[in-house]
């Protein structure tokens, strides 16, 4: 029996939806934002059977695979597993709120802009569901041109620069990876990536692998000393763009690592993992400090998803210090659910904080913190909204921010107490940042006659940031369904990381216990 | 030689474009300007009805013709064909265009069509004597064509090059044949592949000959260090001129490269293949590089073409079947995104415009949003970003490079490679972020606007369709 295709669904209803979008003109604006506003809701529909006919315990599920370049193995090979099908209803739920977030504000043709952003989500939801590595790359690769557009026509003042910096960056990384795909097709046979998993590889091969990978990876989640794109792409973005690129494609960065340079370089990710664990140490304290500097609203948080995201790649590469030690037992898929929790998490907190920011930029036209104070005096609801994602953002007890970084706490200490202790630092140095911004913005007296004459948010406003605050707690309070979701795949993971891919080193092992 | 008349049928779609190519040129000369729409048609026509000639002499395996110094086979069928579109979607965008400058004239169609002609001719080469017949009468053709506005000096500066430098070439793979005419007693490519099989490498002058030989198919290419004619020629023609060199002609080169190195040298393989390592990488490096630095589109897109035949060489230098199928199907995709740029370059430059500089089409989105999209398309494609089928062609080359087990050499590619991503996206980005400069209405013909739909729409459909043409490009070496 052939099942019903969701995941082709999922992906080829927005881009042909965004397609129908740009045909239908500028001309009747109103209808075509109807239009891209149905095909969002549509969308976010049909990626709801993934998740209601999920089964965890499953593997990989909603399997789809036709050849698509037969005399190179490759294949329209699709199918969802517990990590990435709540990447992909991520994906599908922000979509919604960044259409309706453009609803009054983009004038300039915005039905480029809705398509922009409809073709981006089937994207999205493509490298999610990709079991083909080249497939994989098509969507990878396709994904930066309608951020390129976006942020370079919708975008600020300096626009051109922040985007072409942001596509060659991206672009860099990614080649090396393609090359390296090429190396493993030729190992393997095929394209596909469950087999490149089960590929035997050498020390040396495993490392330059993972390096390609890194580079494609840690680009984008980005990493020190890699991510100087994402500030200035941020910045200039326009909200939607932002709010893209924080909820959902720097998590595409994290679920490479956990897709890709986990399962098939493990022992080049076993020895290079204080490496990583390092970068992500320097991403959490040292850009800690950083956002706390900053004037910029957009920027300071912008520099805060970097800090969040050094959370999910230290809880994805402190399980191999926890193998270590051979009297701790558990804690590493604990560090892997934390990572899993965290960028889910982010994606809701860090969308909805740039949300924020568009409410206040819309109406004053400035990101600079100094350019508002009182905001809470003329607009109370919205300031109620900021209070509690900043609480989001600085990890406060109850909110889907603390889930993720408390297992990801709790994990490292199982791995070594340093790690633990300096990672504990960001309850601190988010909570400064965030807060200190809040202060600033939100509280105090009223800063000047442009904030005093500030409207409170619409109705079209108070359901996009409603819905992500009821997400954020929902997560924050009973974080267990979507732990239980991704536990047995994570499990599974963690069993198959453990078993070396060098040649002869299993056959040795073996060897050793007769 | 007595004289077969069933060669004649081998033949049929050479001697449809040799008849309509003097139509053409008698019409001509009892035509009103106003009625040189005729040269047109005819011109459309006889380009359709060669396409036609192909599908019906068409058969799997390869007929001989003219004792052996011609040869139709799957190969030479599809690369026609390619040859033959490609000039369809010439002559459509380039009306406009020629007409505004009065030089929509017979000589432009017959000459083309000559040209088209010899690329026809090379490509169903069978021997040296053949194919040597087929390049110089494309050369002369296009040494005219690229002087064919009399009033520009840039123009006859720039065919004066091409004519000092392409007859150097010419010159250079002569010696070559010579030397391995001397070598083997033959013209033919079989005779020659006998006694290359028979001797190996250790008869130098082959290898000497194969040496000159390959200068030539480089420099046919524009490969470096035999590109300098490129720039400025590219500069200098008329854009319509450049869209032709730059596209068609690569196909016939790489029909060249086929038939010499693999049919006659192939034994020469591991020889000729480490030349083309060099080559390959030289084109690459210095085409990327030095394309940031243009500030002439034409001229851009010139050093864009050195680097994109260094990927084709990637294709050849593999020795493999999936490589020189891979490196078909670039040449192939490449001489439609060519066609498709240049199209749209010669588009735009009516109404009194001239598009020279790269901030001549600054805007271009806020003027024509469908071109606008073509032309990023075109532009992603060559940058090798998926979806687009440049993408595709990059993999496929990419995949026969690492097969070999030259995993550096594939490195060296991709990284030069991110080097041309941003001369392309700064077109992309003069296209969508900036401002127009000018506020001249475009006027673009209905048929040119279809054309370039197609020609689009090509490069992004076979971007997720690629299938059909790499397994027509397969069995042509299997």
């Amino acid at each position: 029996m052939i099942e019903f295709p969701w995941l082709t669904l999922t992906i080829w209803l927005p881009i042909l939806g965004g397609v129908a979008v740009i045909v239908s003109g500028d001309k009747t604006a109103e209808l075509t934002k109807w239009l891209a506003l149905i095909v969002a809701v549509l969308t976010f529909l049909v990626s709801l059977p993934l998740w209601l006919n999920f089964n965890p315990h499953g593997g990989i599920q909603f399997i789809e695979r036709t050849p698509w370049i037969p005399s190179f193995n490759v294949y329209y090979y699709l199918g969802v597993d517990g990590i990435s099908m709540p990447l992909i209803i991520l994906t599908t739920f922000i979509t919604m709120f960044v259409v309706i977030a453009g609803w009054e504000v983009i004038t300039y043709k915005p039905s480029h802009y809705m398509a922009a952003f409809l073709i981006m989500e089937g994207i999205m939801v493509g490298v999610f569901s990709a079991l083909d590595a080249i497939l994989f790359y098509v969507f990878w690769e396709a994904m930066l041109i309608p951020m390129f557009i976006i942020i370079g026509i919708w975008g600020g003042p300096n626009r051109v620069y922040a985007t072409i910096k942001f596509f060659l960056y991206t672009f860099f990384g990614s080649v090396f990876m393609l090359v390296a795909l090429i190396y493993m097709y030729f190992q393997a046979g095929s394209f596909s990536i469950l087999d490149f998993q089960q590929l035997p590889l050498g020390m040396t091969a495993q490392v330059l692998i993972f390096i390609a990978f890194l580079l494609a990876f840690a680009v984008k989640v980005p990493m020190f000393p890699v991510h100087t794109w994402l500030p200035d792409a941020h910045v200039e973005a326009p909200t939607g763009g932002s709010v893209i690129l924080a909820a959902i494609m720097l998590k595409i960065g994290g679920y490479g690592f956990l897709r890709f340079s986990l399962p098939i370089t493990p022992d080049a990710s076993a020895s290079l993992d204080g490496l990583i664990i390092a970068l992500s140490l320097i991403a959490i304290v040292y850009i800690g400090f950083v956002a706390l500097v900053q004037k910029d609203m957009k920027k300071l948080i912008a520099y805060s998803s970097i800090a969040h995201m050094g959370f999910v790649t230290l809880g994805f590469f402190i399980i191999f210090a926890i193998f270590r030690r051979p009297e701790v037992t558990s804690g590493a898929v604990m560090a892997l659910e934390g990572g899993m929790v965290q960028m889910i998490s982010h994606g809701f907190i860090s969308g909805a904080l740039f949300l924020c920011v568009g409410v206040l930029y819309d109406r004053v036209h400035s990101r600079e913190i100094a350019d508002y104070g009182g905001v809470i005096h003329v607009m109370p609801w919205f300031g109620a909204f900021v209070v509690f994602f900043a609480m989001a953002n600085a990890g406060l007890p109850g909110t889907s921010g603390f889930v993720g970084e408390l297992m990801v706490i709790l994990a490292a200490f199982r791995a070594d107490f340093w790690y633990a202790f300096l990672a504990a630092t960001t309850l601190i140095l988010a909570a400064a940042f965030t807060l200190w911004m809040v202060k600033r913005v939100i509280f105090g007296e009223i800063g000047n006659d442009k904030v005093a004459k500030l409207q409170d948010i619409n109705r079209r406003e108070m359901l996009n940031l409603g819905v992500l605050a009821a997400a954020v707690l929902a997560i924050g309070i009973w974080p267990k369904p979507l732990v239980d979701v991704m536990e047995p795949t994570l499990q599974h993971l963690v069993e198959q990381i453990q078993v070396s891919k060098i040649p002869g080193v299993a056959a040795e092992i073996a060897q050793s216990l007769k | 030689m007595p004289f077969e008349s069933a060669s004649l049928i081998a033949v049929l779609p050479e001697l449809v474009l040799l008849i309509t190519a003097c139509v053409v040129l008698i019409a001509d000369l009892y035509l009103r300007d106003d009625q040189r729409g005729l040269n047109h048609t005819l011109t459309i026509l006889g380009l359709g009805a060669a396409l036609g000639a192909i599908g019906l002499v068409s058969e799997p395996g390869a007929t001989l013709a003219f004792s052996a110094s011609f040869v139709r086979d799957p190969l030479s069928d599809v690369l026609k064909g390619v040859i033959l579109v490609v000039n369809l979607l010439l002559f459509v965008y380039s009306r406009e265009y020629m007409r505004e400058r009065k030089l929509w004239v017979g000589e432009y169609h017959a000459l083309i069509l000559f040209a088209t002609l010899g690329m026809l001719i090379m490509v169903s080469a069978n021997s040296f004597l053949t194919l040597y017949l087929g390049l110089e009468l494309l050369a002369l053709c296009l040494y005219a064509l690229v002087a064919f506005d009399r009033e520009s000096t840039v123009g006859a500066e720039a065919a004066m090059k091409y004519f000092v430098l392409g007859a150097l070439g010419s010159g250079l793979l002569l010696y070559g044949i010579s030397m391995l005419y001397g070598a083997s007693g033959g013209f033919g490519f079989a005779e020659v592949a006998e006694q290359v099989i028979a001797d190996g490498m250790s008869n130098k002058v082959l290898t000497l000959g194969m040496v000159f030989v390959l200068i030539g198919v480089a420099f046919k290419f524009g490969a470096v260090p035999f590109h300098t004619w490129m720039p400025d020629v590219y500069q200098g023609a008329p854009t319509p001129i450049v869209l032709l060199i730059s596209s068609a002609p690569k196909v016939a080169a790489f029909a060249m490269a086929v038939r010499i190195l693999i049919q006659a040298l192939g034994g020469l393989q591991p020889d000729w293949g480490q030349i083309l390592i060099i080559l390959a990488v030289l084109s690459m490096a210095l085409g990327n590089v030095v394309a940031v630095a243009q500030t002439n589109i034409k001229r851009m897109l010139a050093y864009s073409t050195i680097a994109h035949v260094g990927f084709i060489f990637l294709g050849l230098l593999a020795g493999t079947q999936e490589g020189y199928a891979a490196a078909m199907f670039y040449t192939i995709i490449y001489a439609l995104m060519s066609a498709g740029a240049f199209g749209v370059l010669a588009m735009l430059s009516t109404q009194g415009a001239d598009v020279q500089e790269l901030t001549d089409i600054k805007g271009l989105n806020d003027r024509d949003s469908w071109l606008a999209a073509m032309m990023a398309l075109m532009m992603f494609s060559m940058a090798g970003v998926p979806p687009a089928v440049g993408f595709i062609a990059k993999l496929l080359v990419l995949d026969a490079v690492v097969s070999i087990g030259l995993t550096w050499l594939a490195v060296v590619a991709v990284a030069f490679s991110i080097i041309g991503a941003f001369y392309y996206l700064r077109v992309v980005k003069m296209i969508y972020f900036d401002q127009p400069t000018t506020e001249l209405p475009l006027a673009i013909s209905g048929d040119a606007r279809v054309a370039i739909s197609i020609n689009g729409m090509a490069i992004l459909l076979l971007g997720f369709f690629p299938a059909t043409l790499l397994s027509l490009c397969e069995n042509v070496f299997y």
